[in-house]
C-alpha cells in the first residue's frame, strides 16, 4: 500500500501531510502535526482520552484511520483557546476541579465541547450519557459531570 | 449556578484566620497543574518526541512457570525495521529488587528472563525497532522453546509440602523475616483467651488481585545525551527511587541518569515499579538513540503488578457481652512470583491488624509467599485495605450472631488513648469513638447513653 496524501482543517488551519497506511487520526495530529493534547489510553476505541472532534462530532481518534477523514474539519483542546483565554468548560473544568491527573482531560473537555454545541441546556443523564465512553480513573466523574453542567449555565448566561 | 461537590464555607473558618497568618484551610486553592491539564498543554512524558526515536516492545513468556531451553531472536532481527533484541546479557546487573535501597534481600528479579519464566507474561527479549508496528512484528518473530514446570497458584498450595519451588532466590515459597517464615505479632495468651471465651468464631477472607487501570499506561522515553547522560521521561510515581535503581541495573554512577517525571497520568500506585526504565536505558545505550517502551492496554492488564490477593482467616474469643478478648489473624499475602513491594506490603498488614480495637491477647502471622502468578505491589493502602474488608466484615458477622448493633460492639472495643497496642504502642489521639458517635448521630442511629457518654480520652 502507498502512503497518500491528507489534507485536514485542524484548528482552523490547513494542514497537508503525507500519511503511511495505517496511520490514525491519532497518530497524524501527535506524531506528524505534533499536536499532543489528545491522549493514547488504549489503542482501542475504550477510553476516550483520544477524542477530538470531527466535523463537530466527538470520535476516538485512535480507531479512525486518517486517510478516511480526508478534507474534514478536527477540533483538539489545542484549538479551544488558542490566545489562552479560558472557554465556560475549561474554566468550569478548573474551578470545579474536574482535573487530578489531567490524562482523560483533553478528551472529556472535547466530549463535553460536543454536547454543549448540540444541547446547551442538557440534564444530568445527558451529561452522563455524553461521556459515558470517557474513563477518568482519578475523580470518580462526579466533579466533571459537575463542571459540564456548570459549564452549559456559565456560557448560557454569558 | 455553580455546582461544587464540596462547597466550602468559608465563613466558617474565618475566625481561624483572625489574628494570624493561616490561611490555607477554608480557601479555595487552584492544584498548580489544572491549567495545563485543561488546555492540552501538561507535558506526559509520551508527549516528548524526540527524533530519531526508537520503539521497544517485548516478547514475554507465554506459560506460567517454565524452564527455557532456547531463546532464538534471529527471527526477529530479520524484520525490516528491527534495529536490535536484547536479553538478559545485555543487562549489565539483570538481578535486583526495587527494595534493595532499603536493604530488602535477595535479589530475586531478572530484568529480562535468562533460566527460567515465573509468570505468565515475563520479558525475555526486548525488541528495538525503527516504529512500533516493527518492534512488534520482531516481539512476535521471537522463538522460545519452553520445559514446562508445575505451576503453583494457590498462596496454601504453595506453603503445603512437596510445592514446586516458584522462587530459588528465597530457596521456599515465602518470604523470610528476620529468620521467620511471616511477619509476626504476639500480645498476652491468646488460647487463654480462647479458652476464657463464651464464643470463638473463626472466618476466612479472600480477594482477588486488583489491577490500578491508570488511564496513561506505564512507560518511559529515554534520550541520550551529548555529555553521555540518559536523560529519562517517565510517569513513575517514584523519580528517585527509579533513577536509584535503574543506575544499580544499569551499574552506573547515579550522576549519569537524569529523571524527568513528576507528571502521572493516574498511577494508585501501579507505577512505582522499576520495570519500563532500566531496558529503555540499556537500550538506549547500545544503540545511542532515544528509545520509547510503553505498556500497551493489554500488557497494563496483564503484566503490571497488581493489589496482592489475600487470604486472611481471623479467630475472635468474644465474652457474651461483645468484649473480644483474643483475636488471632493469619493472612496469606500473594505476591506473585517476584517480591517487589510485597514483603513491605506484607509488614504493613501485620502492623495494621488486630484493627482499631483494644483486644488483650493478640496473635498475628502474615506470610508473604510467591506463585506463579503476576508480581503483585503497591495500590492504595495495600497491606491494609484488604485487611479492613476482613477486620469489618468479621466484625459485623460478630455483631450478628451475637445478635448486637454493630456500631455498639465496635464502642465497646474501641482503642481508647493510653489503651497498650499488640505492637507495644500506647494509643494516642484516637478519636474512634467520637468519629462512631457523630457518624451515628448523623444518620439517625439511636444509641442508648452509656453509649454516647464513651469517650477516647477516658482510659478503659
Ligand atoms: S486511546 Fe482512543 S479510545 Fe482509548
Ligand atoms: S483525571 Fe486522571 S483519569 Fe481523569
Amino acid at each position: 500500500m502507498a502512503s497518500k496524501i491528507v489534507t485536514l482543517r485542524v484548528n482552523d488551519r490547513e494542514e497537508e501531510f503525507l500519511a503511511r497506511p495505517g496511520t490514525t487520526l491519532l497518530g497524524a495530529l501527535r506524531d506528524t502535526l505534533g499536536l499532543t493534547a489528545a491522549k493514547r489510553g488504549c489503542a482501542q476505541g475504550a477510553c476516550g482520552s483520544c477524542n477530538v472532534l470531527v466535523d463537530g462530532k466527538p470520535v476516538p481518534s485512535c480507531l479512525v484511520p486518517v486517510e478516511t477523514v480526508d478534507g474534514a474539519a478536527v477540533a483538539t483542546l489545542e484549538g479551544v483557546a488558542p490566545t489562552g483565554d479560558l472557554d465556560e468548560v475549561q474554566a468550569a473544568f478548573l474551578e470545579d476541579f474536574a482535573t487530578q491527573c489531567g490524562f482523560c482531560t483533553p478528551g472529556m473537555i472535547m466530549t463535553a465541547e460536543a454536547l454543549l454545541a448540540e444541547n446547551p441546556d442538557p440534564t444530568r443523564a445527558e451529561v452522563v450519557e455524553a461521556i459515558s465512553g470517557n474513563v477518568c480513573r482519578c475523580t470518580g466523574y462526579e466533579p466533571i459531570v459537575n463542571a459540564i453542567l456548570d459549564a452549559a449555565s456559565r456560557r448560557r448566561s454569558a | 449556578m455553580s455546582y461544587r461537590l464540596s462547597p466550602i464555607d468559608t465563613q466558617y473558618f474565618a475566625p481561624d484566620h483572625e489574628g494570624d497568618d493561616f490561611t490555607v484551610i477554608g480557601s479555595v486553592v487552584t492544584r498548580s497543574d489544572a491549567l495545563g491539564h485543561v488546555t492540552g498543554r501538561t507535558e506526559f512524558f509520551e508527549d516528548v518526541r524526540p527524533s530519531g526515536l526508537l520503539h521497544l516492545k517485548m516478547h514475554r513468556s507465554t506459560r506460567h512457570h517454565a524452564r527455557l531451553a532456547g531463546v532464538d531472536s534471529s527471527a526477529a532481527l530479520a524484520v525490516p525495521g528491527v534495529v536490535r533484541v536484547l536479553t538478559g546479557a545485555d543487562i549489565p546487573n539483570n538481578l535486583y529488587t526495587p527494595l534493595k535501597l532499603i536493604n530488602v534481600e535477595p535479589d530475586d528479579e531478572p530484568i529480562l528472563a535468562v533460566d527460567k519464566v515465573r509468570y505468565l507474561g515475563e520479558p525475555i527479549v526486548a525488541v528495538v525497532a525503527e516504529t512500533e508496528a516493527a518492534a512488534l512484528a520482531g516481539a512476535a518473530a521471537v522463538r522460545v522453546d519452553y520445559v514446562d514446570l508445575p505451576p503453583v497458584f494457590d498462596v496454601e498450595e504453595a506453603l503445603a509440602d512437596g510445592a514446586p519451588i516458584v522462587n530459588e532466590y528465597h530457596g521456599k515459597n515465602y518470604f523470610t523475616y528476620e529468620g521467620h517464615h511471616c511477619r509476626r505479632v504476639r500480645l498476652g495468651d491468646v488460647d487463654a483467651g480462647f479458652a476464657e471465651a463464651d464464643h470463638v468464631f473463626e472466618w476466612r477472607y479472600q480477594s482477588s488481585p486488583i489491577e490500578q487501570a491508570p488511564v496513561e499506561t506505564t512507560g518511559c522515553t529515554v534520550v541520550p545525551q551529548p555529555d553521555g547522560r540518559l536523560r529519562i521521561h517517565s510517569d513513575t510515581q517514584a523519580c528517585f527511587f527509579t533513577l536509584d535503581n535503574t543506575a544499580l541495573i544499569l551499574e552506573s554512577d547515579f550522576n549519569k541518569l537524569r529523571i524527568v517525571g513528576g507528571t502521572v497520568g493516574g498511577g494508585f500506585g501501579g507505577k512505582v515499579d522499576v520495570v519500563v526504565e532500566p531496558v529503555a536505558c540499556v537500550a538506549a545505550m547500545v544503540t545511542g538513540r532515544p528509545v520509547k517502551f510503553v505498556y500497551g492496554r493489554h500488557e497494563e492488564m496483564q503484566v503490571s503488578s497488581p493489589r496482592a490477593a489475600e487470604r486472611i482467616y481471623i479467630k475472635d474469643g468474644v465474652l457474651a457481652d461483645g468484649r473480644i478478648v483474643a483475636r488471632q489473624v493469619t493472612a496469606y499475602i500473594d505476591a506473585g512470583a517476584y517480591s517487589r513491594h510485597t514483603p513491605y506490603g506484607t509488614t504493613k498488614a501485620a502492623a495494621h491488624f488486630p484493627g482499631p480495637y483494644t483486644i488483650p491477647n493478640v496473635r498475628i502471622d502474615c506470610h508473604c509467599v510467591y506463585t506463579n502468578r503476576t508480581p503483585s505491589s503497591a495500590m492504595r493502602g495495600f497491606g491494609v485495605t484488604i485487611g479492613d474488608f476482613a477486620l469489618e466484615s468479621q466484625m459485623d458477622r460478630i455483631a450478628r450472631e451475637l445478635g448486637m448493633d454493630p456500631l455498639r460492639l465496635r464502642l465497646k472495643n474501641a482503642y481508647r488513648d493510653g489503651d497498650m497496642k499488640a505492637h507495644r504502642k500506647r494509643a494516642e489521639g484516637t478519636a474512634l469513638i467520637e468519629v462512631m458517635q457523630k457518624a451515628a448521630e448523623l444518620v439517625g442511629h439511636e444509641l442508648p447513653d452509656e453509649y454516647r457518654r464513651m469517650s477516647s480520652l477516658e482510659a478503659r
